[in-house]
């Protein structure tokens, strides 16, 4: 059949929605060849080192965030530390302060003793002075009275009369036992 | 949720705008054609020729005078074997050559293999049928161009990882890595599952394909500016491959929910059975329109506007330069959009795709979870 070339009617609006062979053909070869070649090269590539930066951010703030965790464990670990120390120190300071109280009393009462005793030995020996001193007084009071006595019975004696005034007295006793 | 139930919303206006303009189109048509000889500007044909695919790339002026890049012809013919020439043989449709016409945008075989004017060639039907046009027309050549500039970007910056690894992005790696971290982590990852990797390839080919594409759309001039998403042969192809992949990696589990349901009664399953079935063939479907008619209508309305500076300049010039503030003011708005939308459409179809193989290789399905796949399905288309 043939027809002789004449200008078309419009058909082209309607030929928008008929797709064309030509078009297909080269679409599909263009699109599989570029699906190939960016699946092949690219893609993995891109995805590839992605994914490897994704893992090496997430490494770096995980090991970030172990170093926060480290740093207020050693923080923390400094802290109690000091605490320590310082309690050590208040520690040291209150025994040394106890020692020192400790030792002043000691001293004080080893000082009390030791006047005490000093104070006991003295009297002690001011009492055995005077017991001494008394006892000589005594002593020499007895023999002064001796002397006395004997000076005064020496005079007394001196002369008959009163010798046997003497004897008669010493005789009336006797005869009254 | 929010903003796909607005984009679904966009979508409606748009395929609304896409109806009107091909009726307007259809009926302006009608009338140049009454009053055929005089010249007036035919905003429904100028709009259609700007938004189909082409076999030279047309820059400025009409029709005797036009300026345009010549691209090449690749005609398979059975009998004839493979032709090749540049489409500046044709001139314009008005000449035959090596026995094939330009007729309407479409290759046609003719009896006459020697030059002549295209009027005295007489087509042959027979001929035509047998032939295949593998041409490098406008969306081919930006297509190519697409995809060198994929090959280029992907390439240099796989190779930026290689140099540089374990250090902080540069350059276009930073432009790349958000996307790619994006559709691995918002795409592929909740959609697919825990065996996402085999698919990161595709979606992510397929994501920056789209966009690529989309964004060189709406570039006015060579080699941007052609309609390439917004072609049905180019979504039918990704729509086709994504329909392979899941029918391919599908296992038991999908196909036991497609053809007997789960703890459905049998009563129940006679319907849901068929329903299921075509549901198999109304996704990529669906993929395919969204896609081309979201892009078609975002140049249909870019160039309406610009239309519309040519219609009411014909009435009076001064019109024509009052309206074109307007009309530019439009069209920066509408092109602020179509970079959304640009992203959004590249975003519907990768998470779409995901979705699909999702389903395909789920191995135990909860109820609760279908439910909440076929609302969200439901609301994006």
């Amino acid at each position: 059949m043939e027809r002789v070339y004449t200008k078309g009617k419009n058909t082209k609006a309607m030929e928008l929605i008929k797709p064309e062979i030509g078009l297909i053909f080269w679409m599909t070869v263009s699109f599989l060849a570029v699906l190939f070649i960016l699946g092949k090269f690219a893609w993995p590539v891109i995805l590839k080192s992605l994914r490897e930066r994704e893992e090496s951010i997430a490494n770096a703030l995980n090991s970030a965030q172990k170093a926060k965790e480290e740093m207020a464990a050693l923080k923390s670990d400094n802290e109690k530390l000091i605490m320590q120390a310082r309690a050590e120190r208040d520690a040291l300071l209150k025994e040394a302060r106890d020692t020192k109280d400790a030792i002043i009393a000691e001293s004080k009462n080893k000082a009390q003793a030791e006047a005490n005793k000093i104070m006991a030995a003295a009297r002690e020996s001011i009492n055995n002075e005077k017991n001494a001193a008394i006892n000589e007084l005594k002593n020499q009071v007895a023999a002064m009275s001796i002397e006395i006595a004997e000076k005064i019975l020496r005079h007394e004696l001196a002369n008959d009369d009163k010798q046997k005034t003497l004897m008669d007295g010493l005789m009336k006793d006797i005869n009254l036992n | 949720m929010a903003q796909r139930t607005q984009n679904a919303g966009l979508m409606k206006l748009k395929l609304i705008g896409l109806i009107l303009c091909l009726f307007a189109g259809t009926s302006v048509f009608a009338e140049g054609e009454a009053e055929a000889g005089a010249e007036k500007f035919d905003a429904g044909k100028t709009i259609v020729e700007h938004i189909s695919d082409s076999h030279d790339w047309h820059i400025l002026g009409k029709e005797p005078h036009a300026v345009s890049v010549p691209l090449p012809i690749i005609v398979y013919n059975k009998e004839r074997g493979l032709s090749m020439f540049m489409s500046s043989r044709f001139e314009h449709g008005h000449k035959a050559y090596a026995g094939y016409v330009l007729r309407e945008n479409k290759i046609e075989a003719v009896n006459e293999l020697e030059e002549i004017p295209a009027e005295q060639a007489t087509v042959s039907e027979e001929l035509t049928a047998a032939t295949y046009d593998i041409s490098i027309t406008k969306n081919v050549f930006s297509l190519l161009v697409s995809i060198v500039i994929m090959l280029w970007m992907f390439m240099s910056v796989a190779k930026s990882y290689g140099r540089r690894q374990g250090q902080a992005p540069k350059g276009m790696q930073s432009l790349i890595e958000p996307l790619v971290v994006f559709v691995r982590d918002e795409i592929a990852k909740p959609s697919i599952g825990k065996k996402y990797e085999k698919y990161m390839p595709y979606l992510l080919t397929v994501f920056f394909f789209i966009w690529i594409n989309n964004l060189l759309g709406l570039i006015p001039i060579i080699p941007g500016g052609a309609n390439v998403t917004g072609n049905i042969a180019v979504t039918m192809t990704l729509a086709i491959i994504t329909f392979l992949i899941t029918t391919f990696s599908a296992n038991k589990n999908y196909w036991q929910h497609v053809f007997a349901m789960p703890g459905v009664p049998v009563g129940v399953l006679v319907l849901l059975t068929p329903i299921e079935i075509l549901g198999v063939v109304l996704r990529p479907f669906v993929l395919m329109i969204r896609l081309f008619a979201n892009i078609t209508a975002g140049h249909i309305i870019a160039l309406s506007f610009f239309s519309l500076i040519f219609i009411f300049g014909e009435m009076s010039t001064g019109l024509g330069f009052g309206v074109s503030v307007l009309s530019v003011a439009f069209v920066v708005f509408m092109s602020m959009l179509e970079l959304l939308v640009a992203f959004l459409q590249a975003f519907v179809f990768t998470l779409l795709s995901a979705i699909y193989f999702g389903a395909a290789i789920e191995e135990h399905h909860h109820d609760h979870e279908h439910g909440d796949a076929h609302v969200e399905e439901a609301l994006l288309i």
